[in-house]
Formats: C-alpha cells, sequence, structure tokens
C-alpha cells in the first residue's frame, strides 16, 4: 500500500513539475528581490497576496488541525488520505463548470466527490469480502487517477495553462485570493463552532461507539457531520496544500499533539497550535523561497515539529525516557554501593565504624577510582559522608542500605519459599527487584513468610524496627557457604 | 428525559411495567443466524446471569437488545416502549477490549461520559455531574485514581471504570458484557458488591457471565442460552446437569447445523 501511493505520488511530480514550468517563468520575473527583502515583505504583511497567504494558512491550519485530532483518535488516518486523493476529480469538475477558478463551484465539486468517495468504500466494505485497507487503497487510486487525467486535460484546453489548476496538486499560498479566504474562513468557523459545541458528543462516539449509541448519542450523525467537515476542511486546504499532501496536515499536527498530552481537548489546541505554526510555517518558506511549491514546505514544517514532540515530549518523548532510564540506572548504581558497603560492614559484624575504600573495592571488585567515584555519588545525594578514603552511613544511608539488603533477601526467601525455586538461582531476579520493591509489598511479603529473618543462604533479614531505627543487625554468624553473593 | 426525572428524585423505577420483554428475536452475522427466535420476559428488581458456549450469542443477545446489531425479525421492548425511545433508562458495561486505553482521557472523563446521554446534544456537564461522577468512582474505589490516564490502570481497575460509568448513567435496566472477564479477586468482590446494591434498590442486572461455579453464587437467574433459551428460571431450579448439559454438551446441535448450511447457501431466510 505504502508504495503504491509513493508511486502516485511520484507520478504525481512528474505531472506537475511538467506543468508548473510554464508558469513559474512567469512568476520569478516578478520576485528578483533577495531572501532578506522577501522576509520582510512576509512580516509587515504589505503585499495584499502574502496577506490572503498567511490567512489562508492559520484557517487551514486551524480547521486540519482540530479535525485531525479525532482522525488519529478514531484511527481513520487512511480515510483521511483517501478522502483527500479522492476530491481531486470534483476539482476538475468543479472547474469545468465554468471554466474558471470560482471557489464555490469547485468547492462543492471537490466535497461531492470527496464524500462520494468515502460512500464508495463504504459500500465495497458492505458488499464485498473486502477489508479496509484495501478497500480505501483502491478508491484513493482510481479517483486519483481520474482526477490527474483530467487536470492534464484542462491544461491542454486553450485557456487551461494559465488556469492554475496545477496548483491543486502541490499547492501554491501566494496563489489565494480574496475569494478563497472567505470560504477558507466561512469553512474554518463552522469547524471551530462544530467543535465547541459537539465536543462531548465527539469525544464520546470517538472513544466508545457503542456506549455513545446506547445511551441514545447520535453516533451515525456525528460520523456524518466529521466526514462532511472533513471533506469542506480537505478542500479549503487544497489550494494552499496540494492533494497530494493535505492528508498530512490532518494527521501530522495531531499526532504530534497526541505524543505531548493526555487529554482530548488539550490535544486539541495543541494541534490546533501546530497546524497554524506549521502552515504559516510552509507559507514562509515558500514565499522566500521564490515561489517553491507551498504544500511540501507547510508538511516539512509540521514533520518538524512532529519530531520535535517525538523528542522533548516531556513523558512519552525519546529524551525523558532516555534520561529517566540513566537516572534509574545511575540510581540502582548508588543502591548497589550502599548495599556493598552494609555487606563489608556485616563481614566485620558491624564492629567498625566506617567502610574503607580499600574493603569496597575489593568486594566490588572495582579499581579504587570506581569506588571514589560512587562515594562521591553517595556524598551529593546525602547517603554517606568521606572522610581520609573511609566511608560513613548518613542515617539516611543506613536505612536506604537497611531496605535494599532487606528486600533482596526477602525476595530471594519469598522465591525459594513460595515459588520453589533453588537457593542457587535466586540472586539474579533478587538483584533486579531489589531496587523497585514498594513499601506495602515488602509488609506483604513479610506477612506471607511469616516475618522470617534468616534468608536462604543463611544471613540476617534486617527488619523494619532495625531499619527504621537505623539499626543494623547485630552478629548473625554467616552460615557456611551456600553459594550465594548477597 | 421525563424518565430521567424520575429516577433521580426516587430512584425506584415503575414496578408495573417489565422491565426488558423479547420476541422471536433472531439475530445474523453475514446471513449466518446467531440467535434464533429468541423469547424472553425479564423480571424487575433481579440479578440476572446469562451464561452459555462461546458462540451461543450471549454477547450478541444483548448488543440486539442495546440496538447496536441490526436485528433479522423480532423485538425488543424496554419498559414496554422500544429502547430508542427512552435510552437513558438502560445502562451498559461493554465489553473492556472493545476500545481503545490508550485514548486521551483520563478517568473521570470516561466516567462522565455515562452522564452524557441525560445532558442532551450540545449541552455541557455541570456541577451536579461532577458530584455524581465523583460519587461513582467513590463506589467503585476509584476516586484516588480520577485524574489518571486510562492506560496507567490495571486490568480490574479499568473494568471498574466501566462500572463507575455506568452507575454515572443511574439506569434502572443494566447490561454488562463480562464484567468480571479477567479481573482480581478484589475487584471481582467490589464489582459483585455494588451490583447486588443496584438490585436492592430495584434495579435490573443482566450480566454475560463465562464461569459457571460463581454463576451460581453470584445472580438470582439464570438464563441459559445456545443460540436460543435453553431455560430461563431462578438459579436454584435452572442450575441443573441436565439443563447445563442440553447447553453446553453437543456443541453441534441441529440448530447449529442448519444454521451453518444457511451461511452456506447464501440464505434465504
Amino acid at each position: 500500500m505504502k508504495r503504491t501511493w509513493g508511486q502516485l505520488a511520484w507520478i504525481g511530480v512528474m505531472m506537475a513539475v511538467a506543468a508548473s514550468t510554464a508558469s513559474a517563468a512567469s512568476v520569478s520575473d516578478l520576485v528578483e528581490s533577495s531572501a532578506w527583502a522577501q522576509a520582510g515583505r512576509f512580516f509587515t504583511l504589505q503585499d495584499p497576496s502574502v496577506r490572503y497567504a498567511v490567512a489562508g494558512s492559520v484557517l487551514l491550519g486551524l480547521s486540519c488541525g482540530l479535525l485531525g485530532c479525532f482522525i488519529v483518535v478514531r484511527k481513520m488516518a487512511l480515510v483521511g488520505d483517501a478522502l483527500s486523493h479522492a476530491v481531486l476529480p470534483g476539482v476538475a469538475v468543479g472547474f469545468l463548470w465554468n471554466m474558471s477558478k470560482d471557489p464555490t463551484t469547485i468547492f462543492i465539486g471537490a466535497v461531492i466527490a470527496g464524500l462520494l468517495g468515502t460512500s464508495l468504500v463504504s459500500a465495497l466494505l458492505r458488499t464485498t469480502r473486502l477489508k479496509e485497507d484495501t478497500a480505501l487503497g483502491l478508491v484513493l487510486a482510481s479517483f486519483f487517477a481520474v482526477g490527474i487525467a483530467m487536470v492534464t486535460m484542462i491544461q491542454r484546453l486553450p485557456t487551461g495553462n494559465k488556469s492554475g489548476i496545477d496548483k491543486f496538486l502541490f499547492g501554491q499560498a501566494s496563489a489565494l485570493g480574496g475569494d478563497d479566504v472567505t470560504l477558507m474562513a466561512v469553512v474554518t468557523t463552522a469547524v471551530l463552532g462544530l467543535v465547541l459545541v459537539f465536543y462531548k458528543e465527539l469525544l464520546a462516539t470517538s472513544f466508545d461507539p457503542g456506549f455513545a449509541r446506547s445511551s441514545g448519542l447520535p453516533a451515525r450523525w456525528v460520523h456524518h457531520g466529521l466526514m462532511l467537515m472533513l471533506a469542506a476542511s480537505v478542500v479549503i486546504a487544497l489550494q494552499a496544500v496540494g492533494v497530494v499532501l493535505v492528508s498530512a496536515m490532518l494527521i501530522t499536527p495531531a499526532a504530534a499533539a497526541y505524543l505531548l498530552t493526555d487529554r482530548l481537548h488539550r490535544m486539541l489546541g495543541l494541534a490546533a497550535a501546530f497546524g497554524v505554526l506549521s502552515g504559516v510555517g510552509g507559507a514562509f518558506l515558500s514565499f522566500v523561497g521564490r515561489d517553491l511549491p507551498t504544500g511540501p514546505l507547510m508538511v516539512l514544517a509540521a514533520s518538524v515539529v512532529f519530531v520535535g514532540a517525538f523528542l522533548l515530549g516531556p513523558r512519552h518523548g525519546v529524551l525523558a525516557r532516555w534520561w529517566l532510564r540513566r537516572s534509574g540506572q545511575a540510581r540502582t548504581r548508588r543502591e548497589n554501593t550502599l548495599k556493598s558497603i552494609y555487606h563489608v560492614a556485616e563481614a566485620e559484624d558491624f564492629r567498625a565504624e566506617g567502610v574503607t575504600f580499600n574493603d569496597l573495592a575489593e568486594r566490588r571488585r572495582e579499581t579504587l577510582e570506581d569506588v571514589r567515584a560512587q562515594a562521591k555519588a553517595l556524598e551529593q545525594h546525602g547517603l554517606a559522608t568521606v572522610t581520609r578514603e573511609v566511608i560513613y552511613f548518613t542515617p539516611k544511608g543506613r536505612q536506604r542500605a537497611g531496605e535494599i539488603v532487606r528486600n533482596h533477601r526477602l525476595w530471594e526467601l519469598f522465591l525459594t519459599e513460595s515459588a520453589n525455586i533453588a537457593p542457587d538461582h535466586v540472586h539474579d531476579d533478587a538483584e533486579k527487584i531489589e531496587h523497585v520493591l514498594g513499601e506495602s509489598v515488602v509488609r506483604d511479603l513479610e506477612r506471607r513468610l511469616n516475618f522470617a529473618r534468616v534468608d536462604p543462604h543463611g544471613r540476617a533479614i534486617p527488619g523494619a524496627q532495625e531499619i527504621h531505627a537505623g539499626k543494623v543487625p547485630d552478629g548473625v554468624r554467616r552460615a557456611p557457604e551456600t553459594g550465594g553473593e548477597a | 428525559m421525563k424518565a430521567a426525572g424520575e429516577s433521580d428524585t426516587g430512584n425506584v423505577p415503575s414496578m408495573t411495567t417489565t422491565p426488558l420483554e423479547i420476541h422471536d428475536l433472531t439475530v445474523a452475522y453475514h446471513k449466518k443466524p446467531v440467535l434464533w427466535g429468541v423469547d424472553l420476559v425479564v423480571p424487575a428488581g433481579q440479578l440476572i446471569g446469562i451464561v452459555g458456549p462461546n458462540g451461543a450469542g450471549k454477547s450478541t443477545l444483548i448488543k440486539a437488545c442495546m440496538g447496536l446489531l441490526p436485528v433479522q425479525s423480532g423485538w425488543v421492548k424496554v419498559f414496554g416502549e422500544p429502547l430508542a425511545k427512552q435510552p437513558t433508562r438502560v445502562g451498559y458495561v461493554p465489553q473492556r477490549e472493545s476500545v481503545d486505553w490508550d485514548f486521551p482521557v483520563n478517568v473521570s472523563d470516561v466516567v462522565m461520559m455515562g452522564r452524557y446521554g441525560r445532558l442532551g446534544v450540545g449541552r455541557r456537564p455541570r456541577a451536579e455531574d461532577r458530584e455524581a461522577v465523583k460519587a461513582c468512582l467513590e463506589k467503585v474505589k476509584l476516586l484516588p485514581f480520577a485524574n489518571r490516564q486510562i492506560s496507567n490502570l490495571s486490568g480490574g481497575q479499568q473494568q471498574r471504570v466501566f462500572l463507575a460509568r455506568a452507575l454515572a448513567q443511574e439506569a434502572d435496566l443494566y447490561f454488562m458484557d463480562e464484567p468480571f472477564a479477567g479481573v482480581d479477586a478484589a475487584t471481582e468482590a467490589a464489582i459483585i458488591t455494588v451490583l447486588r446494591e443496584l438490585r436492592d434498590q430495584g434495579k435490573t442486572i443482566i450480566v454475560v457471565h463465562h464461569d459457571l461455579p460463581t454463576a451460581r453464587q453470584y445472580f438470582d437467574s439464570l438464563l441459559l442460552l445456545n443460540m436460543n433459551v435453553v431455560a430461563f428460571g431462578p438459579t436454584a431450579q435452572v442450575f441443573t446437569g441436565e439443563l447445563l448439559q442440553k447447553t453446553y454438551g453437543g456443541r453441534l446441535t441441529i440448530l447449529s447445523e442448519v444454521a451453518q448450511t444457511l451461511a452456506t447457501n447464501g440464505g434465504q431466510r
């Protein structure tokens, strides 16, 4: 499927390049200033065409961003794609109606074609064994083929090559006129109003259509209304973004917003903002880049926003997760050092106050350098103090060390007693579990094990009182060697 | 909306009408009948279990009652009238797998959806709806999780979210599709307590259930279902070896054989 669309897009590129060579010459004649001057013209909004382009980009970004959210949460991204390709024959017919780029007739033709395409998909699903992805691919490709053929035909007509109908393929925001922007404003206002008024219905039917219908919400009407609004938004975005990429303006801002929040209303706000940002950004780049096609640049801007959300999202973002994992690893390492200090002290029946770097290095089979770095980390976290190469627990450090050792030995005991796992198999598992056991689970484990105080390897399990009083158990002699590490 | 007003004040459904009446209900998927000529009259104020083998049409029956499936023939009446006329009198707990738990909503958002049917199209939830949501969360012991995204919940907690949403509907008749599926023992106990409370308030609860031993314990009445009604009555009377054998034993009954023939021959029904 992906590949088919890729190929289709290529065919589209070739045709558009061929088609635009004629008109490109005339455009570049007009624009002879530098990129800086162009940027200046863009931001001062002196030029009416710039004003229309910016207004149009804001409007289409808003409506596409809002509706895109529902596309994404209803898992209808492919429907959006099919819809946007299916409108092209309607654009051509709308043009042929009175041989001009009249926004209203093109709008009506395109919306009808889009809805026809989606109804055809539903009909295919109802009457054949075909599944949704195949039906969508079929309708998308055939409508798009008809559309491309018709657009090419129109351009061969005597008046055709000045018509600007080729702009519908890749989009040209600077080709927007006052009529276009008025129509865009009408549609976007309608979308905004309907989403606000019917937010509750849209939310309920998107999350659980069956439940929504059973409680009397008009799920069918919401669906049809959404499809109509979707078709209208796609069509108003066509001239600026182009048929080929308009579905990306639906999906990309919404997908970025989805990564950043867990509430639908916030997702709507973010997606609308991202849509506007990408729209205006694309229009700007297109203007500075001497009338490069706007559509690809808007989608490029949206993709940059998406990559940003993907990397920088506070909870689901790659960087946040990486940071969480790293800090988790650092914590595990500190806790392992605490445990080793406890072990060294325990081996000497807790007679000595502190533990020397040398003893610790020997115990952990590490270099003195490593031990020094770890001791520093413990100091920074208030878990230990260091004086002349000897480490002393702080009360907090002693407590945490006791907890870790207790967790480890408790878990080993649980595995051997309750899960019938051999004592020499339980150590590695306990090494991981000890860092994550919560207090309530520990209480539960202790109860299940009848508050046993000796682990499978014959070592003492520190109890709650000892840990919280900052005391450590007084010398329980080591049992004869059983092979366990802890 | 009249029904809404009634139960808001009294919470006692009218005893004069039957909560659920099904007549000659036939439902088919792709021309293959799944339910065939089901007749049922359900008394008010009971906790009723639907049991039967896989593919017996248990979920299909309640979905058809809720108007979620096209019906081949027959009719369903809720409190004497078609459901479409009074959707607020019926509550629904669908199967847990029927929704995407990564959906961007939190626990109280989902429970609030139980209020939407009463609110009417285009209306926003009011303070009293938020209070109701809180009370329902409290009842299923999920109040501490009210602001949690729904994917960060255990299976049992997710099931209780659905139960709380149904409670928020303040309906008189409830359909629940396997509310005990894949939940821990604590959740199962919590759910059955809530269901018994509802029953004691005079509401009727119809539950699809797959575990026979607990079915005997939990339900006042049982509906033994296998494409049609094998038996329906008080649990003590219908939970017999003979009737269960009739429901579960001999999967290829004449009925399902003929259903298969209908499907392969294009179906003339």
